[in-house]
């Protein structure tokens, strides 16, 4: 277990750190970064690049949004299988459904619990 | 005076910020680390209660987008993402952030108009384009299971 958190530090922090890098040297903002990623993940997944990389880092490979991404993929690929072309429609969404609800509701529900900070 | 673009761009890089990459990249690299370190643990916590590989995905994943919601909403998560950079953006939390970060910011504008659609400003496009890459994809990967 030692080794596999080991294994995710190094690859989850190599991916954050490749982000630093795009924000220190190119002018893309934070939400472009973050929109990149997850198209980034998707691509990757599709060329079949990330479901091994998933196997060997773990969180460290689902952690980052590319992880999002991958899950995005893995989902249409998933849903194609089963329902032929209507899985097109409804693989990608599906599998990220719980982190994008859990997201949303958290967000409404911190909206209803803290105030703004002064910054 | 007259500035021109060009010279509006000289103005703008003498007077920015120099980006300290030898302190941001190192930095980005440990939280980030950090970060899907704790990722790593959920998935062996949720493995260990019983859950399927893709079930204990998302549920850490969960885990993870409440627990930064909640550091968001008592103001913390921004005063480690001051020193971590990407290393906060970048893993799921980062983008728990921006959801929480924009819902709280945007009370005073009202609950449907303001916090409804401004939770959307960075998620938004994250899951547009995401969605939208994944259709592409889909209709290639149809396309070539429908030639086998």
């Amino acid at each position: 277990m030692l080794q596999d958190c080991l294994i995710a530090f190094l690859v989850g922090g190599l991916i954050c750190a490749v982000g630093q890098v795009l924000i220190d040297y190119t002018k893309l903002t934070p939400a472009r970064i973050l929109t990149s990623y997850v198209v980034a993940g998707v691509l990757l997944s599709a060329v079949g690049i990330y479901p091994k990389l998933l196997d060997w880092a773990g969180g460290g490979a689902s952690v980052p949004l590319t992880g999002f991404g991958n899950l995005l993929a893995q989902g249409v690929r998933d849903a194609v299988e089963e329902k032929g072309f209507l899985g097109v429609f409804t693989g990608g969404l599906t599998s990220a459904a719980g982190g994008l609800t859990a997201a949303l509701v958290f967000g409404l529900l911190a909206a209803v619990c803290f105030h703004p900070k002064d910054k | 005076m007259r500035v021109s673009k060009e010279l509006y761009q000289q103005m703008q890089e003498q007077t920015a910020p120099k980006t300290k990459s030898y302190y941001t990249i190192p930095v980005a690299f440990l939280v980030g680390g950090l970060i899907c370190t704790l990722g790593e643990l959920l998935l062996h916590f949720y493995r260990f209660l019983g859950s399927d590989k893709t079930a204990a995905a998302a549920f850490t994943s969960i885990t993870l987008v409440g627990l930064s919601a909640l550091l968001t909403g008592l103001g913390w998560y921004e005063k480690l993402a001051k020193h971590a950079g990407a290393g906060t953006l970048v893993p799921i939390t980062g983008f728990a952030n921006a959801v929480s970060c924009c819902a709280v910011e945007s009370k005073s504008e009202g609950w449907i108009l303001g916090v409804g659609a401004k939770i959307f400003t960075i998620a938004g496009p994250v899951i547009v384009y995401g969605t939208a890459a994944s259709f592409v994809y889909g209709i290639i990967y149809y396309l070539f299971t429908l030639g086998q």
